[in-house]
């Protein structure tokens, strides 16, 4: 008898290998508080060691678009958007919560070395971990908003309670973007090097500060290739609810619905499919 | 196969001819190496640290692991507690295998009690169970006075007690020590040692690294011998423990 025969027989099972995927999504819901507790002590540790704390988490954001604001006002002139303020403020705070995401997300696994080598666990609570981090520093965020748009003279209206719905797409599609960017790093750390610049192309080709359609007017095929950007999906979502005299589309709830069921599930497969090769350096 | 030796008792670690292979990457050049910007780099070493290992661990056993430093020890430990995975050969364990090893703080920026937590609750924890044995843990490690403090501002020691308090405070099938009481105080060392003692008894299965040869007789009831990345010897804590000294002794008369 060999030694795997022998082993099995007498059901011992081999470690180190991939559990089966529902296996796997079961090990992650059992461990469930460990991503929230973690995310939540790791969220107060950040905000902590400022002497202004959690005030950052809205300030940041709010010095951001103050010189985004500033800078490309004066360069755009007469195509600035209308309400360029409210506008300018949801299109940068929304784009903070992917941006942060996402550089979370690939630095998930590459920043953990002491935990993955000293204790198992699905990998996967790491990113999500990240992500739900990401989330609750968000929230300042979203809170000041309609905050905001009343002191621009924005109308109050009900519309304003579809961010709700739209702060969960948005965070389905940043957990799977950022199990995409845990996976790529660990995998070709040299992509680590990428990520402020694919930061950077988003920012500028998702219309944070300039109306895609008045820009792209005299060229149809980019125009529609940028609709389908799903940061710009959501950005747009945010600003129908919000700004005056801009309208959330359904065509804006479809393709970002489906961004955000496509990529969260597309992510949480492709992470688990590596899941033997975390922590191994 | 002879690694299978009382077929009559109930296996618990079956290791089958486990290799451990290390790809380096970004060594950069040789530190003494000509020459000019084309010259060409070695980017990638291979490191063979585990050579073909076999041997079986019964319920009840107690496993010290000796070797000289770089022997292959912690890559064994590691690729038996699944935290990297075998390059050929496998690992068979009844339940998780747990690993204590040294090294840095679990998430250096959140205090000793906020890691003791989520260190529970990714070992598999319920949250309320945890909340309960937090003070339990603290007790055991001796660190009450620091335990509000970032792990990062601990030292080795210090550290050591903590992950280990966390670990022995659950019932392991399979709890793997890889040197981590080597930093630790003698008072330390020896009520980690009784620990030790208490989880075998409650059939738990130890593996323990060690260079104090005295920690390994009085605590395991087999030790074995890896050298350069081979099992060289098998057997009785007393017996295998001399024949590592005389050779380490050999090696520093010559």
């Amino acid at each position: 008898m060999n030694l795997a025969d022998y082993a099995h027989s007498h059901g011992l099972k081999q470690v180190g290998v991939r559990p089966k995927f529902i296996e796997y999504l079961g090990q992650v819901w059992q461990r469930r508080d460990f991503a929230l507790t973690m995310s939540l002590y790791a969220s107060e540790a950040q905000n902590a060691r400022t002497r202004l704390g959690r005030w950052w988490l809205v300030l940041l954001p709010s010095l951001q678009a103050l010189a985004y604001g500033l800078v490309f006002g004066l360069i755009l002139g007469d195509l600035r958007p209308a309400n360029f303020i409210p506008f300018l403020i949801t299109g940068v705070f929304l784009f903070s919560f992917f941006s942060g995401s996402f550089s979370a997300g690939a630095k998930a696994i590459t920043s953990n070395g002491g935990l993955l080598r000293t204790l198992s666990f699905p990998r996967i609570l790491l990113p999500l971990a990240a992500v739900i981090r990401e989330f609750i520093n968000f929230l300042p965020q979203l809170a000041l908003l309609p905050l905001v748009m009343v002191a621009f003279g924005q109308d109050i209206t009900f519309d304003w309670l579809y961010l709700i719905p739209i702060a969960l797409l948005m965070f389905l599609f940043s957990t799977g973007l950022a199990m995409i960017s845990a996976r790529l790093t660990v995998q070709v750390k040299d992509l680590g090097k990428l990520v402020p610049f694919i930061t950077r192309l988003m920012f500028y080709s998702s219309g944070i500060f300039f109306e895609i359609d008045r820009i792209f007017a005299g060229y149809p095929e980019l125009l529609a290739i940028a609709m389908l950007n799903p940061v710009y999906d959501f950005i747009s979502l945010a600003r129908g609810a919000l700004v005056n005299d801009m309208h959330m589309t359904p065509f804006l709830w479809v393709v970002s619905s489906l961004w955000s069921v496509g990529i969260f599930l597309f992510g949480v497969f492709y992470f688990w499919r590596a899941e033997a090769r975390y922590g191994r350096d | 196969m002879d690694a299978i030796r009382n077929a009559e008792q109930k296996p618990v670690v079956v290791v089958d001819d486990v290799h451990v292979i290390y790809k380096v990457f970004g060594t950069g050049k040789k530190a003494r190496q000509a020459k000019g910007a084309l010259a060409k780099k070695s980017r990638m070493r291979e490191v063979h640290a585990v050579k073909g290992v076999s041997f079986v661990v019964h319920e009840g056993e107690t496993i010290g692991i000796v070797g000289s430093n770089g022997s292959g020890k912690s890559s064994l430990m590691r690729a038996i507690a699944g935290l990297y995975p075998s390059t050929k050969g496998a690992v068979y364990a009844l339940g998780q295998p747990t690993m204590l090893g040294v090294g840095a703080a679990l998430l250096p920026n959140l205090s000793g009690e906020k890691n003791i937590i989520l260190g529970g609750l990714a070992m598999g924890y319920e949250k309320k169970e945890i909340l309960d044995s937090t003070k339990a843990i603290v007790d055991f490690s001796g660190l009450r006075d620091f335990i509000d403090l970032p792990m990062r501002t601990y030292s080795q020691g210090m550290s050591a007690r903590l992950r280990f308090s966390i670990a022995a405070s659950k019932k392991h099938d399979i709890l793997i020590i890889d040197e981590a009481l080597a930093v630790g105080d003698r008072q330390f060392r020896l009520k980690a040692e009784e620990r030790i003692r208490q989880m075998r008894k409650d059939a738990g299965t130890v593996f323990l690294v060690s260079h104090n040869m005295k920690s390994i007789q009085d605590t395991c009831s087999r030790v074995l011998w890896i050298e350069k990345g081979e099992l060289l010897m098998d057997g009785e804590p007393k017996q295998v423990c001399e024949a590592f000294i005389a050779e380490m002794e050999k090696g520093d008369s010559e």
